[in-house]
C-alpha cells in the first residue's frame, strides 16, 4: 500500500512493486533495491536521457530509458534481459572509444563512474576503435581543470550549473561528432563568469573537470628544510575525509588528520574552526551595529568564496551589504602571517600557510589580491580534502592505524559555534548565539537554534531575541541566491540576516570533498559536525579564551581599526568575460575624441543602451561625429554606479545625456 | 579624414543601432535568440562574439547558451566572412555529377581550405554544403542568392574572375 492509500504496482522482473509517488521509472526501480546504472541522471537535475544506461524493457513499449519514463500502474518491467544487458556494453564500449583511456594516470582514477560501470557490466574489450582527436586541457582556472578529451558529454556539469547555481558558465558547444563542452566562445574557464565552486567536477562521472592539485607544491614546501609549514584544517574535511579510507561519511577524524599531518611533516597543525569563532565575533558586531543604529540591512555572509565572485558579477549594488568580513580561511591566513612567525621565530617569508578545505573557490579566494600581505599570499595553498587523502596515501600513511594526535595552541582551541560553520544554517546558528547575549545581556543557556538548522533551500525565519525580532534567511546553491538578492534589490522583503552558501547542504558538500552520491552522505556529514559541537566543552564562539587572548595582544576589541585592518576586506564589481568591446567607430589615436559605454548587465539595467543610442544622434546632429570614437564596451567595473561612460580619460558614473555631452563638447574644445 | 573611414564608422554605429532594434523588436525574449542572432548575422555577415555577448546580457541568458546555440547551426558563422559568399553542393546528384572538382578549383583560385575559407580581402568565403535542393542542376553553386546550375570547374573560376573584375572598378 502506498502513503495514497491505493495499491497501484508494476511487475518488475515478475514481482510486484508499489507505485508511491515517484517521479520516474528509475527511482521505482532504485527504490526497489536494483540500482541501474546511469551517468547522466541526478534527482536533483533536469532529466536529459541522453547517456542511455538506464534502459529496460516494457512489455508493449520495447527498450525505454527509465530515467525519462512515468511508472504507470500495470506496467511489465525487465532490468537485465539478454538484450539490455548486450545493449548496455555498447553504450560503454562506445563511450569508452570516444573517452582518452588514461586511466592509470586520471586524477578521477579512484572515484570514476566510467571505469566503475565498465567493470561492472563486464566490458573487457572496447572493440572500436578510437578516433584521436587531441584537445587543449584547460588550467586557466585557480580551481578547477577541464580536460575535454575525458568528457562523455553527459551534460551533467552543464546542468548542474545552470540549473542549481543558475550560472551556466559552461555549455554545449558545437555540433554532432564536433560538440564539446566550453565556456562561452571557447574561451578558458578562468576568464568567464565561472564562479569556482566545483559542482561541475563533483558531478562529472569521468575526470573531464577535477579540482586542480597543489599536492607538489605543498609537498615541495614540507620537504624544504628552510620553510616552517603550518596548516588549518576546516570543519567540513574532518567528517569526511575518513570516506577515503572506508569509514562512515560524518565519523570526525580530527585527531588522525593531526597525526597524518604531523607525520607528513608539517610543523603545526591548527584549525580554521578558531578563525570561524573570530568571524563570528567580527561578523556578529558588525551585524548588531548594523540593526541597532540603523544601517544598511539586510547583512550578507561573506564567508563562501563562491557567493562573494558571483555577487561582484551579478550584484555590484548588494555589494554594499556584504559582511566586510573575511573568510574563515583568509582570518586564520591573515593571522598566521602576522603572529605566527614571532611565536614559532621564524622570519615571515619562511613561514608556509596551507589551508585544508571541502572548497574548490577557497583556491581562487586564497590567490585574490586582497589577500597579500607583504610576505606574499596569506594563505600559501589550498589543499582540497580529496587531496589530503591522497596526500596520505603517497606518504604511505595507513591512517586506520594512526594514534589521534591534538591540534596545536592557541589557533587550534575552538568552540562548537566554528565546527558548524561547515553545514548550512550553521554560520547564522554561531552568530545568534554570540548576539542573543549582546543583544539581550544575558547568558544563553542552551545554544541550539535548532530553527536554523535543515536542508530547506531557501529557509526563512523570524526570531525573537530579547525585545528584537531578527528575520533570517538561509540559502544555500546560487540559484536560491539569486531568488532573494532579486527580492532584496527590488526591496521586496526585510531580512536582516542572510546566509548564503553556494553549495547545495553547505560546506560539507563542497566540491573537494570525497566524491559522494549527494544526500544522504551530505546530510550524515552534517550531523557529524552538530555531534562534533555537542561533544566540546564550549559552543559560544565569546567563551573561547584564545580568542579573548587574540584580541586583547594584537586586536583590541570585535570591529576595532586593528581587527578591520587585519580581518575585513572589500568588494569590487567584477567583470563576467574577458575582452569584449563593440567598436563603433575606427581607428582611435588619430586626434579623435574616446568615447566609451558600459553595456555590462549593470549599466545595461540602467538604461547605457538608450544612452548610448542618444550619443550616437546626437553627434550626427550636432556633426562632430567623425570627431568622436563611439565605443560599446563591457564594463567599467563601478557597476553601481552606472550607466558609466568614459570620454577621454575621464569617467562618469551616474551619467546622462546632459552630463555626458556637456563633458564631450567640453574636451572637444580643448582638442580645438 | 578620409571618406572610406567615416563611412565604415557610420556602418558601425548603424549596425549596433540595428541589433538594439532588433532586441527591442524581441521584445528581450530568450526564446526569440534564433531568430535574434539569425537577423543580427544578416547585419554583420557573421556574429562577433561581442556582439553575442551584449545579446547573452540584453536577454538575461549567460554567454555560453547563445555560443552553444550559435555554434551549432552551419547556417551562424562566428568568423567573418567575405563579400561573396560561395556554397558549393556536395548532395549526392551534385558529387557524382563532379562537384569535388569545382571546390578544388576554387580552393586553388582563391588559395583558401576548408578550416581558412575566407580570402584575406574578404570579398569571398567558399564553403561546401549538404545540398542545395536543386539536383536537376548539379553541379550546382551559389554566390550569394545567386544559382548557378551545370558548373564546371573552369565556369567557376570564370564567375569568380567576373567579381574580381567587377570589384576593382
Amino acid at each position: 500500500m502506498n502513503t495514497n492509500g491505493t495499491n497501484e504496482h508494476i511487475l518488475l522482473n515478475g514481482q510486484p512493486v508499489v507505485i508511491n509517488g515517484q517521479k520516474n521509472l528509475l527511482e521505482l526501480i532504485r527504490s526497489a533495491g536494483i540500482e541501474l546504472p546511469t551517468f547522466c541522471y541526478h534527482s536533483k537535475l533536469s532529466v536529459y536521457g541522453a547517456c542511455r544506461l538506464c534502459i529496460v524493457e516494457i512489455d508493449g513499449m520495447g527498450v525505454v530509458t527509465s530515467c525519462s519514463t512515468v511508472p504507470t500502474p500495470g506496467m511489465v518491467v525487465h532490468t537485465h534481459t539478454d538484450q539490455l544487458r548486450k545493449m548496455r556494453r555498447v553504450f560503454l564500449e562506445l563511450l569508452l572509444a570516444n573517452h582518452h583511456q588514461s586511466c592509470t594516470t586520471c586524477d578521477k582514477s579512484d572515484a570514476c563512474k566510467l571505469q566503475e560501470l565498465a567493470r561492472q557490466m563486464g566490458v573487457t574489450d572496447v572493440r572500436f576503435p578510437s578516433i584521436p582527436k587531441e584537445m587543449q586541457t584547460d588550467t586557466s582556472s585557480p580551481s578547477l581543470v577541464r580536460d575535454p578529451n575525458k568528457c562523455i558529454l553527459c551534460g551533467d556539469c552543464v546542468r548542474a550549473c545552470s540549473e542549481i547555481q543558475g550560472i551556466g558558465a559552461i555549455d554545449f558547444a558545437g555540433r554532432g561528432a564536433g560538440t564539446v563542452v566550453a565556456p562561452a566562445f571557447n574561451k578558458d574557464l578562468g576568464e568567464v563568469d565561472c564562479v569556482n565552486c566545483g559542482l561541475c567536477a563533483s558531478v562529472c562521472p569521468t575526470g573531464a573537470i577535477v579540482p586542480k592539485s597543489e599536492i607538489e607544491e605543498v609537498w615541495k614546501a614540507v620537504n624544504d628544510p628552510n620553510v616552517t609549514v603550518v596548516a588549518q584544517i576546516a570543519p567540513a574535511v574532518r567528517v569526511a575525509l575518513g570516506e577515503m579510507f572506508g569509514l562512515e561519511p560524518g565519523v570526525a577524524t580530527t585527531g588522525r588528520i593531526v597525526a597524518a599531518l604531523k607525520k607528513i611533516g608539517f610543523d603545526k597543525v591548527f584549525d580554521t574552526s578558531f578563525a570561524a569563532d573570530l568571524t563570528v565575533l567580527e561578523e556578529a558586531t558588525e551585524f548588531i551595529e548594523r540593526k541597532t543604529l540603523g544601517k544598511k540591512l539586510p547583512l550578507f555572509t561573506s564567508c563562501c568564496p563562491g557567493w562573494v565572485k558571483y555577487a561582484e558579477q551579478y550584484y555590484p549594488e548588494l555589494l554594499p551589504n556584504l559582511s566586510s568580513c573575511r573568510s574563515p580561511q583568509q582570518m586564520f591566513g591573515s593571522l598566521a602571517k602576522t603572529t605566527l612567525p614571532d611565536q614559532l621565530k621564524v622570519k615571515p617569508e619562511q613561514l608556509y600557510v596551507v589551508s585544508i578545505m571541502p572548497c574548490t573557490a577557497k583556491k581562487f579566494e586564497a590567490k585574490r589580491p586582497e589577500f597579500r600581505g607583504p610576505a606574499g599570499a596569506d594563505v600559501d595553498a589550498v589543499l582540497t580534502t580529496q587531496e589530503l587523502g591522497k596526500m596520505i596515501k603517497q606518504a604511505g600513511i595507513q591512517f586506520h592505524k594512526l594514534t589521534p594526535e591534538s591540534l596545536d595552541m592557541p589557533m587550534g582551541f575552538k568552540t562548537g559555534a566554528g565546527v558548524i560553520f561547515g553545514t548550512t544554517g550553521g554560520v547564522s546558528e554561531a552568530v545568534l548565539r554570540y548576539a542573543h547575549e549582546k543583544l539581550t545581556g544575558t547568558r544563553l543557556e542552551n545554544p541550539d537554534f535548532t530553527d536554523v538548522r535543515g536542508n530547506t533551500g531557501i529557509l526563512s525565519k523570524t526570531l525573537r531575541i530579547g525585545d528584537i525580532y531578527l528575520k533570517l534567511a538561509i540559502v544555500h546553491s546560487l540559484s536560491n541566491a539569486r531568488k532573494i538578492a532579486d527580492q532584496v534589490k527590488a526591496g521586496n522583503c526585510d531580512y536582516d540576516l542572510i546566509e548564503v552558501m553556494a553549495c547545495p547542504g553547505g560546506c560539507v558538500a563542497g566540491a573537494g570533498q570525497p566524491v559522494c552520491e549527494g544526500g544522504e552522505v551530505i546530510q550524515q556529514r552534517a550531523k557529524g559536525l552538530y555531534e562534533a559541537d555537542k561533544t566540546l566543552q564550549l559552543h559560544k564562539s565569546q567563551d573561547n579564551p584564545y580568542i579573548q587572548q587574540c584580541y586583547q595582544t594584537t586586536l583590541e576589541k570585535p570591529g576595532s581599526h586593528k581587527a578591520h585592518e587585519m580581518l575585513h576586506t572589500e568588494y569590487n564589481s567584477r567583470k563576467r568575460l574577458c575582452g569584449s568591446a563593440i567598436n563603433l567607430s575606427e581607428g582611435s589615436g588619430d586626434g579623435k575624441l574616446n568615447v566609451s559605454v558600459c553595456v555590462g548587465t549593470g549599466c545595461y539595467l540602467r538604461g547605457s543602451q538608450t544612452l548610448l543610442t542618444q550619443l550616437l544622434d546626437n553627434a550626427r546632429t550636432k556633426g562632430i561625429d567623425d570627431k568622436l570614437h563611439i565605443k560599446a564596451t563591457f564594463c567599467f567595473e563601478a557597476c553601481t554606479k552606472g550607466p558609466t561612460i568614459k570620454v577621454g580619460d575621464t569617467i562618469i558614473e551616474k551619467c546622462d545625456l546632459k552630463t555626458a555631452t556637456r563633458e564631450i563638447d567640453s574636451q572637444l574644445k580643448v582638442h580645438a | 579624414m578620409c571618406s572610406s573611414c567615416c563611412n565604415a564608422q557610420q556602418e558601425q554605429v548603424r549596425r549596433f543601432e540595428k541589433v538594439c532594434r532588433i532586441l527591442d523588436k524581441h521584445q528581450h525574449n530568450p526564446s526569440r535568440l534564433i531568430p535574434i542572432l539569425q537577423e543580427v548575422q544578416k547585419e554583420y555577415r557573421y556574429l562577433p562574439e561581442e556582439v553575442m555577448a551584449f545579446i547573452a546580457t540584453s536577454l538575461g541568458i549567460s554567454p555560453a547558451k547563445v555560443y552553444g546555440v550559435a555554434s551549432f547551426y552551419a547556417n551562424f558563422a562566428l568568423k567573418p566572412k567575405g563579400k561573396y559568399v560561395i556554397h558549393i553542393c556536395e548532395g549526392t546528384a551534385c558529387h557524382v555529377k563532379g562537384s569535388g572538382k569545382i571546390k578544388d578549383a576554387l580552393f586553388k583560385k582563391l588559395n583558401v581550405t576548408t578550416e581558412n575559407n575566407t580570402t584575406p580581402d574578404m570579398l569571398f568565403t567558399v564553403q561546401p554544403v549538404s545540398c542545395l535542393g536543386a539536383c536537376g542542376l548539379a553541379p550546382v553553386m551559389t554566390v550569394n542568392e545567386e544559382v548557378h546550375g551545370q558548373v564546371t570547374p573552369e565556369a567557376a573560376t570564370a564567375i569568380v574572375d567576373e567579381i574580381i573584375k567587377k570589384e576593382r572598378n
